[in-house]
């Protein structure tokens, strides 16, 4: 057991869980987001046909998360989630709500309405909610004892809801950027126009967060300023990454500003986590102090390495069978 | 009036689990039903088994999509209601509950596309076999929920240290004293619950003397296996009640109405538990036959319910009535099995239209039956969370208040009406529109490949007004 730190690999899985799903969910609760701003429902038509395949191979990485975070950090699952207890509740509701909705509004004409706005809703309910973890994660939590002592809604704070409608526009921006690079014609020139004016967003967003943290939590703004430069690494990349946005844009490449925008998102992320290690309850809790019992964590680390490169390959076989553009007018059903 | 967080976040996990457990308990048993489907299809060439596979595959495939959208609220509930339970229990659970969602995933990325959509486009004999991984699948997918579940009815292969279980060993954890009963009067209230609706959608068929000879064929099937089934299930009933009385023997009180630890024990057909009162305040049962059933012999001693403190007994009214109505159904079941068994000598069974109508209503009743016998053992189990060494109370999140709990409550009624009408609704019409013609299959077969999105396996419009197929 000495030979491994399987809090540290467990760290790493879990990690990856998360910008996975962040990146992949990403894009299709953007397009939920942009659903109602939509030139035509037409359009609307090509969004959804753009991810119905893959829509809910995204979704799994959020239950494997879950479930991983139970089996590896079983402090994380047992603080965050009763402090974030009305905002897990209302991101599982819009999942919900979204995820029917995208089945049964292919089989609807008559109640098609009624499941636009259901995808609509529980896409931006669930985005926001997801913001406002990260908002709260970066705030830290009420804890003592290894027990949450905080209030209900400790977690909305303006904060957390900047943060929320940041993730708002940064799925918003994935989605635009994926629709660019999945669509063409009309639905194309409009995700053209809507993506400088998202990026903006969030930039504006991102410029508020660094600015507003060291009043939140002054231990990420001594981080910052301590002596480790390398770290500022990751918002140079990102910002290049939002430079390259804009660059591709104005060209009307097809694929880079989904990459780039991807680019954005994993350094950001990475900003995010070197902010905080090796905390992962802040503000005292690290990774070995959340973690289960090695012998646990060994138990199940077996499984998790023999289902993870099948779920990749499978993912990437579906993203290989849908490649290329979506047409207007060409049913998924 | 004062929210009772504890009492509420019960009744919500109550909800919850219930509600989510009617999709697994028929998908384990169609699942096994449609791979031995795909089997006589492939032994037999003859294209009404194909058209039976098909058709059950489409209930399948919604049924199956309904159950992970009700499930992924179960994952997280743990964590929100739950938390100290969690924090506590999580060196076992956590790694068990995790290999289920390994489990369901592997099964998911593997095997549930081809067979969802693999009809035509793989040899048929991988069609097969992915059939029978699938139905093996939701097994295993079982084998990990109930292994959890038995190990907080009979906890076994941890130790207690500072407030958190540690394993010893995991073999006598996850194969607890309990694991083996429940393990397999599940699958067999699985087998019981597929095979009920598919004999009454049969039914249901005939009546309508649509596709004739494949729902001949389903309805037959259905009832040899219900023959043996039903009073198997009875028998496996029975062992399960011998463990229960060994490892927990509240719960058997409860589950009797049996107050004082006595010999001589009736068999109580109706009575009135009085909690507070300690008694029944009216009961009528067949004397000595309770001592008969759990000691076989009528001077066999039952302990009663007053052998533990009144704040440690579980809720007797509810476990003592949940028990009867599950019994009950289980007799009702026996009795249907065996009037389809007499029909059958007689010639009679396919056109027997009282006989079919009652199987029609037959659909519910391994549903509630069911849901009866996991209040029986839920209930039963109070006031304690893992059985013995941890209570409801304990295992509570510290937070939570009764209008945290209250609000969520409503929220999640509230979403799961609409889904579940949705979902409900939604595989009527897939029933009403029955199996498809043969020229509408040609398109079918002809699309383009596709992941496993278990909803889109059905192809029926949702509501009326869809012009290109109604």
């Amino acid at each position: 057991m000495e030979m491994f730190d399987l809090s540290l690999i467990w760290a790493l899985i879990i990690g990856f869980g998360v910008i996975m799903y962040v990146i992949m969910d990403g894009f299709d609760l953007g397009l939920g987001i942009l659903y109602p701003f939509a030139p035509d429902e037409e359009s609307r038509d090509v969004m959804m046909n753009s991810v119905a395949p893959v829509w809910d191979g995204n979704e799994t990485w959020l239950v494997l998360g879950g479930a991983g975070l139970l089996g590896a950090f079983p402090l994380v699952y047992s603080v965050f989630l009763p402090a974030l207890y009305i905002g897990v509740f209302l991101m599982l509701a819009g999942l919900i709500f979204r995820g029917v909705a995208f089945e049964f509004r292919f089989k609807s004409r008559k109640n098609r309405r009624w499941w636009n706005r259901a995808f609509c809703w529980g896409s931006a309910v669930a985005a926001f909610a997801q913001g406002a973890v990260v908002g709260a994660y970066i705030q830290g939590f009420a804890v003592e004892d290894f027990a949450y002592v905080g209030g209900a809604l400790d977690w909305l704070t303006p904060f957390t809801v900047m943060t929320g409608l940041g993730l708002m526009c940064g799925y918003a921006l994935l989605g635009a950027t994926w629709l660019i690079m999945k669509s063409e014609g009309h639905v194309q020139d409009w995700a053209y126009r809507i993506t400088p004016i998202l990026l903006a967003a969030v930039l504006a967003v991102f410029m508020a967060v660094s600015l507003w943290t060291p009043f939140v939590n002054p231990d990420v703004w001594a981080r910052w300023f301590s002596n480790i430069e390398m770290i500022w690494i990751f918002p140079a990349l990102a910002m290049a990454c939002a430079f390259l946005v804009y660059r591709s844009v104005q060209k009307r490449s097809d694929g880079l500003p989904f990459v780039a925008t991807l680019g954005i998102f994993i350094f950001t992320y990475l900003g995010l986590i070197v902010s905080k290690w090796p905390v992962i309850v802040p503000p005292n809790y690290t990774i070995w102090d959340a973690a289960s019992a090695p012998e646990s964590q060994l138990f199940l680390l077996i499984g998790v390495l023999f289902v993870i490169p099948i779920v990749l390959t499978y993912t990437a076989w579906t993203y290989w069978v849908f490649r290329g553009k979506v047409k207007v007018g060409e049913g998924y059903h | 009036m004062e929210l009772d967080p504890l009492l509420l976040s019960r009744l919500q996990f109550a909800f919850v689990v219930s509600f989510h457990a009617i999709f697994p308990v028929f998908t384990i048993g169609l699942a096994s039903y449609i791979a031995l489907l795909n089997g006589l299809f492939y032994k037999t060439q003859n294209p009404a088994w194909d058209r039976l596979a098909l058709f059950w595959t489409k209930i399948f495939a919604v049924v199956f999509g309904m159950g992970v959208v009700s499930g992924i609220v179960m994952s997280f509930q743990f964590g929100t209601n739950w938390s100290n339970f969690s924090q506590a229990s999580a060196n076992f659970l956590g790694p068990i509950l995790s290999y289920e969602v390994v489990t369901a995933f592997f099964l998911e990325a593997a095997f549930l596309g081809v067979l969802l959509f693999g009809r035509g486009k793989v040899p048929q004999g991988v069609h097969l076999f992915a059939a029978i991984m699938v139905a093996i699948g939701t097994f295993i997918s079982s084998f990990w929920i109930l292994s959890a579940n038995s190990w907080m009815q009979t906890p076994a292969g941890v130790e207690l240290i500072d407030n958190s279980f540690h394993v010893t060993s995991w073999m006598a954890a996850i194969f607890n004293p309990s694991f083996w009963v429940r393990f397999v009067h599940m699958g067999m209230a699985s087998f019981l619950t597929g095979g009920f609706v598919v004999a009454g959608v049969s039914a249901w068929f005939l009546l309508r003397n649509r596709d004739v000879e494949a729902n001949r064929k389903a309805l037959s099937m259905c009832l040899w296996l219900l023959l043996v089934l039903a009073p198997a299930q009875a028998v496996v009933g029975d062992f399960h009640g011998l463990n229960t009385l060994e490892h927990q023997p509240t719960k058997v009180a409860a589950m009797e109405g049996n107050w004082e630890t006595r010999s001589h024990v009736p068999l109580l057909l109706f009575a009135l538990p009085d909690q507070e009162a300690q008694t029944n305040r009216f009961e009528i049962g067949i004397p000595s036959l309770a001592s008969v059933i759990l000691k076989h012999s009528p001077s066999g001693v039952v302990p009663g319910l007053t052998e533990v403190a009144p704040e440690e007994q579980p809720p007797v009214a509810l476990v003592f009535w949940a028990f009867r109505i599950m019994v009950g159904l289980g007799f009702v079941m026996i009795g249907v099995a065996i009037v389809g068994a007499i029909l059958r000598k007689r010639g009679t069974l396919y056109t027997n239209t009282l006989f079919h109508k009652t199987l029609i209503g037959m659909i519910v009743t391994p549903f509630i039956a069911v849901l009866s016998g996991w209040v029986v053992t839920e209930a039963g189990r109070a006031p304690w969370l893992v059985y013995g060494m941890m209570s409801h109370a304990e295992g509570l999140t510290p937070s939570l208040t009764g209008g945290m709990a209250l609000f969520t409550l409503i929220g999640y009624v509230a979403v799961y009406a609409v889904v579940f009408w949705a979902g409900i609704y939604y595989i009527t019409k897939v029933v009403r529109n029955g199996m498809l013609p043969e020229d509408e299959r040609e398109e079918i077969e002809g699309e383009v490949e596709r992941p496993s999105r278990p909803l889109s396996a059905a192809h029926t419009p949702f509501d009326d007004a869809d012009p290109a197929r109604s």
